[in-house]
Parts: C-alpha cells; structure tokens; sequence
C-alpha cells in the first residue's frame, strides 16, 4: 500500500493521542507497517500538541516532514493553521474542527486570534466541521477525536468495518457507544462547514 | 506475534522478556513509561518501584545485581546526573545479575530544562552503551544488554531518545526467559571499593573496555549495509530511520547498535568502501570525534547543528541539497505553550506571589509553568531541589536587603527526592528562609505517579505515608503552617507572618492535582452583567477565561469550577453555578 501520513494537531488535553491510536490500530489491521510519534510530558498542559501517525507497505521515519503530510486532522483552528506548513502542498487536505480556544497570549492580550484562518488556508484544502457540536449531540463533548476520525475514514482506503472495529477496541469500553456515534456524525457530516 | 508498541513500552518487554527481576525508577519524562509498564507484568516474576530519587534507585538495582538478580534502572538524561555517582563506582564493581541503565535524552527540550548527551556518561564511566532506532530494537537491545552486562561483568547503558521512546512500531515479543538468581559469593576485593581493591578494579575496568572494543568489530548490533554508494552515512538510534526515508538505498550504511565503544576496525573498514562519510547524530559530535580520533575524515557539525532534533528533511536538505515545497501562514502566529491546567493548585500560590512581588527560587515541575506570563512569578529554575539550596545561597549573599523578599517553591515529590538535604542546610547553617511546598499529592508533570508522600505504591499497595509536617520538623524546621492554596487571604497571611520571623519557616499548600482522578470537580464559574471589564480574573492565567470584543467569558467546558477568579474579581461578578 502506498504510504499515508496522517498529521494530528491540537491543544494538550483533546485527546489527539487517543486518535493516534485509533487511526494506528486500523491500519495495522489492515496488514500495514504503522509508525506512531507521540508527545508526552510538558505540551501536555494545554500547549500546542503534534502526533505523527504514517502507514504504508515500509514506514522508515516516524515523523512527517514539512510539506510531507496528506492529511492533517486539527482538533483546533489555528492549530490547523500552524501545521500548514507539514501539508503536502500539492494535494494535502486538513480536516478541522471549527472550535477555537485562545492561547495565553491572546488570552492576556498581547496577541491577536487569526481571523480568516480557512480563507488564509485556502477553502479548498480544508475540511471544517462543528465537532465539538457534534460530539455533544453524541452524547459526550470529549468525542470529538472520533467524530474528526469519522470524517477523515471518509477519505482514507481503510474500510468502514475496520474503523468501527479499532475504535470499539481501542477506547474505553464504557465510551464505546458514545465514541461510535460521534464516529458516525462525523462519518455522515453532508454539509461541513465551508 | 508483532504488536505496535510504545518504545518505552518495547523497552519494558524487552526487560521483561530477559527475565528481569528488580526494576526501580524516579519518573523523568521521557523515560517514564518503561517502569510503569514494568508493573504491569506480574508482581510475583518482577519486583518494581518508584524510589524518591535516581540515586536511590541506581543504587538499589546495584545491590540488587549484587545479590543475583537481573536489574534495571530507568532515568531521564538529567537523572543520570543523579545517579552519577554510584554508576562510576558501579562500572569498577561490575555486576552478578545483569544490571542495565536505561536513559532518555531529549534532543529538542520537549519537557526538560537542558539538551545534554548522556553518551558522554558512557565513556566517563567506561560502560558500554546501545542504542536502538525503534520499538523492535529497544525489546531486542535491551535483551542484548543484560546479556553484554553478564557477559563483560559491566553495567550496560541503553540510551534512547525522545522520539524513540515516545514512538510506536511494530516489535515482535516472545516468552520470558527464566533467569533464576545467581548464587552470591562474598568478595571483598570486587565489590568494596577501598583505595587498595579500586585500583585493581581500575586495571579490570581497561582491560574490559579493550576487550568490547575489539568485539565491537563483529557484535550483530553493528551492521554495515553497502549500496555501492560513494556516500556512506555513520549512524544510530533514530537518525538511522531518518537517513533510510532521506536515501532508502542510495547510501552506505554503517548502522551503530553500540554506540560506545567504537571498534576502529570498522570504522576504517567502513570509510574504505565510500569516498565521502557523514556522522549523524543529534546534539554532540560524540562518534565525530572518535572517528577523527581514528585518522577517519568525516562530515559531522560542520553541516549540521549542535542544538536540537534532525529530521530526514535536514538530512536531504544538507546532503542532496533538495527540499519539497512548504506552504507558510501569512502571518506570526500566536504561540502556544503549556500552562497551568483550570483548576490547578498551583495558580493561587503564583497569583499570590507575583502580588507581593516576591523573588522566587523555582523548581522542577508542573509549577514550573509559573514563570510564563501572565504569572510570571518565577525568578529561577535549574535543576530538582535545587529552589531551597538556590535561595539559601542567595538569602547569604544579599542577607537584610533580601530579608522578607525571598522564597522558594518545590513540589512534594521533588521535596522527597531532593528539597530534604537543601531543607537540612538552611537550618543546620542558621538561615531564615521560607520555602513554599506545593502539596499537590502525585507527580503532576510525568502524569501521576505516586511518591512517598501519597500512601501508595507503583502497584497501588497501600504503604505507610511520609508525614511532611513531621519531617521537616525533625529537620529543625519550628514553624510549619499548612494552607490551602485557593484561600488566597489565608496563603497570603501566611507568607507575611513567615518571611518576617528571624528564623526558618516551612509552608504546606496542600491540595491534589486537579487532573487527579480522584479529585470531583462540581459546577463551573460564569460571568455576570455586572461584570466592569476591568480585566483582573485574566490575570491569573487561567486557559479558561477568555476576553472576545471586551466580554468576558468562562469556557464552561474547560472550567474546573476552583474559583479563583471569583476571588479575584473586585466586584463580585464570577459566581459558581453548582451543578445538581
């Protein structure tokens, strides 16, 4: 299979690890070699937080070079922003939450929120969704990492079955439900936000 | 069967696998994971801990290997300072059960307070050292190195790094190998290190280093690939894996699995087949140096840098000269670093500082986030306990014109592991500091271990539970006052009274981590109408609150409901919704 680099970004304490680990889990079901690089530690206090997740026939690096990622899944707005230099330039596609949460600087007032972020990324790369809306409706506002992964296994080769099947195996089983229709809302999301 | 695992986690495997029986640890991020996937394994086939510093726990796995077990010990790169003494001493002892150490640097600083290469460690301490480039090789170099440990009786370091540990890949595990203990003979010439048995030890520990230099040349982890290429690339760890996505097979390789020693036989035999050789590899130019040390010319720093992390990107860039097309924000954009959590025990400490305008002497910790703005409340911080000993040598330099001014913050479990001693100078040399504990019962940073301080063991036995008042008035230390940290009256009351009495003082702000699974958050803060924008509750830092066109808002998903904003708004405008 041909190699796809999945970039993951958010703020420390979204869950992007547990998205990584779904997204890992379903690929190497599907027979591929999977490499995974994770942040722990410090960034996890609510800084900016970057997981790498590559699959494909032979994974040699973990990590996506700038310029190098076909997918980026934001779990925020100018997260997605500050990963765009990661996006394959040619053909990548971000699929983003539309949630927006202001770092220190903005919140103390010595920076500004970017205004026009999917204007300024270009409408046309980029996939944008009311997330943190549609994992409400699903029942828990921290499923957001399974409705973005819905929307992206539209995009992805790796079948609907063995998404349902990672997921189910990978959070925790009392979320289950939960997790599997936010997945779905993603999924079936006709209308994202443009 | 392959499983994607965690390096960390391979690590662990590995250990487990070569029938590791003792593993004691201090968390250190980013090694953390190895021993607490250790104690996933069964207690009765591994005894593991978490000790109160990496001296204690370097130390206990040496008598552990002493008595016959295989035995393990994990640290950050900066614990390895730590534990530096009883490992130079360690490596003229040798071993009985195979005794590895297991370090992590952190190239690029992604949750430490310095870039330092721990390789240096290995030939300073002449203890061989591998290092695996990904999950498959931390579970079979960490096998290889108990095996290397008996086999030379040396202890072996295994040194990863942040992007090796914090990977996942696939590894294939096996059963666990039944290493019952090896008998012990009392031996006074090899393991008590007096001057006349030292220097014997001395001569034993070159002979050895001559011996695993020359086996060097042919050990299975070192492996030359030639691609009949006229560039040969030096590397190991995960510069191998970014060399292999930059060339594929366009390069010759010479992969090192031992990184120290290095045989110079195959380092020359290896420059022989290409015309041009570059030595990759993060922070110092550690192989650079032998390699020239050998009569070997080769690239190394001066085309890459010092200071942080490779990729393959760079390695393209700099010897193919080819870059791939990157797109660029329009515009700075604003930068997003850690902060203390909503909720977090800490801010009400900080806030309350930085309104007395204290000097403060900082440590290693979450609480270290409290020197970044809008708090901005630390002065410095270099190393763990090092806030109490820093301000004991500031209060006798600068003496009546700092009296008052100063005081120190550390966290619970860096006070056990090394605020004691820092504690014991102040008093037994007649200062009259104050220093702050910030009990927030875990060890926040690396994500919730336990300590001696909270009652319970790495595998959730109840144990019996240091009593801080108690220590650190057996220390010396009279006036001790335990706080609540969200009472910001009652902190503040406290820290006037203490930084005015003429001799030490000690105070507890004692409440849990607000991540702590334990801790039951109720309700959240809103904002009233009667809110006069004037601006106050953005002061605390809070990443809950934020101002959009002049409104306040409090994100109700992120909010704690601790209140601390309501303490500080002049007019009564936050209040806590309770929720039913």
């Amino acid at each position: 299979m041909k190699q796809t680099n999945v970039l993951i970004v958010g703020v420390g304490g979204q869950g992007t690890l547990l998205a990584s680990r779904v997204l890992g889990r379903a690929a190497l079901m599907c027979g591929n070699d999977v490499k995974i690089s994770e942040v722990h530690g410090m960034s996890q206090r609510g800084g900016s937080v970057i997981t790498y997740v590559k699959y494909g026939s032979k994974v040699y690096s973990p990590l996506i070079d700038p310029g190098c990622a076909d997918y980026i899944l934001a779990f925020e707005l100018l997260e997605a922003y500050r990963a765009l230099p990661y996006l394959n330039a040619s053909a990548g596609r971000i699929i983003a939450s539309s949630q927006r949460i202001d770092p220190m600087s903005v919140i103390t007032g010595s920076a500004s929120y970017p205004d026009d972020i999917v204007q300024k990324i270009g409408p046309s790369r980029i996939t944008l969704l009311n997330a943190l809306d549609l994992a409400k409706k699903a029942g828990n506002v921290k499923s957001v990492n399974s409705v973005l992964l819905g929307a992206f296994a539209k995009h992805s080769e790796i079948p609907f079955e063995i998404w349902t099947e990672a997921l189910s195996q990978t959070v925790p089983q009392k979320t289950k439900d939960v997790n599997l229709s936010a997945f779905m809302a993603g999924f079936m999301e006709s209308n994202p936000i443009s | 069967m392959k499983e994607l695992l965690l390096g960390n986690a391979a690590v662990a495997r590995g250990a487990y696998e070569a029938g590791v029986r003792y593993v004691s640890s201090y968390p250190g991020t980013p090694s953390t994971e190895i021993t607490e996937r250790i104690s996933g394994y069964p207690e009765s086939e591994v005894y593991c801990e978490w000790a109160p510093n990496e001296k204690v726990a370097a130390e206990s796995a040496i008598g552990a290997s002493i008595a016959g077990a295989r035995a393990m010990t994990c640290c950050k790169h900066v614990g390895l300072n730590v534990m530096a003494d009883p490992i130079f001493t360690a490596s003229y002892t040798g071993v009985n059960g195979g005794l590895v150490i297991c370090v992590a640097d952190d190239p690029g600083m992604h949750s430490s307070q310095n870039e330092q290469d721990s390789r240096h460690y290995a030939r300073a301490a002449k203890m061989p050292a591998l290092e695996p480039s990904d999950s498959e090789e931390c579970l079979e170099f960490t096998k290889l190195a108990f095996d290397l440990s008996e086999q030379y009786d040396v202890p072996v370091m295994l040194r990863l790094t942040t992007r090796v540990a914090h990977s996942q890949s696939l590894a294939e595990t096996a059963e666990r190998l039944d290493k019952p203990l090896l008998p012990y003979e009392k031996d006074m010439r090899k393991y008590v290190m007096m001057p006349a048995n030292a220097i014997r030890r001395h001569t034993v520990v070159e002979e050895r280093t001559s011996r695993l230099e020359e086996a060097a040349e042919r050990l299975s982890c070192n492996v030359i690939e030639d691609n009949h290429s006229k560039i040969g690339v030096i590397c190991s760890g995960i510069n191998y894996c970014y060399a292999k996505e930059a060339f594929e097979d366009g390069v010759n390789y010479l992969k090192l699995g031992l990184v120290w020693p290095v045989s110079p036989k195959l380092i020359t035999r290896f420059a022989s087949i290409c015309e041009t050789v570059y030595v990759l590899e993060e922070l110092d130019p550690f192989i650079e140096s032998i390699c020239r040390s050998y009569g070997v010319s080769v690239h190394g720093k001066d085309i890459f840098p010092m200071t942080g992390e490779y990729s393959s990107a760079m390695l393209k860039e700099r010897i193919l000269h080819e870059s791939a097309d990157v797109l660029q924000p329009e515009e700075d954009l604003p930068p997003r670093p850690p902060a203390l959590c909503p909720g977090c025990p800490h801010r009400g400490v900080f806030h309350v500082l930085k309104k007395m305008k204290l000097t403060v002497s900082g440590d290693i910790g979450c609480y270290t986030l409290g020197a970044l703005p809008p708090l901005s409340a630390l002065d410095t911080t270099i190393c763990m306990g090092a806030s109490i000993s820093a301000a004991h040598g500031m209060a006798k330099v600068r003496g009546d014109e700092w009296k008052g001014k100063l005081v120190s913050v550390i966290g619970d479990s860096t006070f056990m592991h090394s605020g004691i001693t820092g504690l014991s100078d102040i008093v037994y040399n007649r200062g009259a500091n104050t220093v702050i504990i910030l009990d927030n019962s875990t060890t926040g940073m690396t994500g919730h271990q336990d300590n001696p301080l909270t009652g319970k063991t790495i595998r959730g036995h109840a144990t019996r539970q240091a009593d801080l008042e108690i220590l650190c008035k057996g220390i010396g230390i009279d006036r001790v006052t335990v706080v609540d940290p969200f009472d910001l009256n009652a902190l503040e009351a406290a820290l006037k009274k203490e930084l005015t009495v003429d001799e030490p003082s000690v105070i507890i702000a004692q409440r849990p981590c607000a991540l702590l699974k334990t801790v039951i958050h109720r309700g959240h803060c809103t904002v009233g109408d009667n809110c006069i924008r004037c601006g106050k509750c953005l002061t605390i830092g809070c990443p809950a609150i934020s101002r959009h066109d002049g409104i306040t808002e409090i994100d109700e998903t992120l909010c704690n409901g601790c209140g601390l904003c309501a303490q500080v708004c002049p007019v009564n405008a936050i209040r806590k919704e309770d929720e039913q």
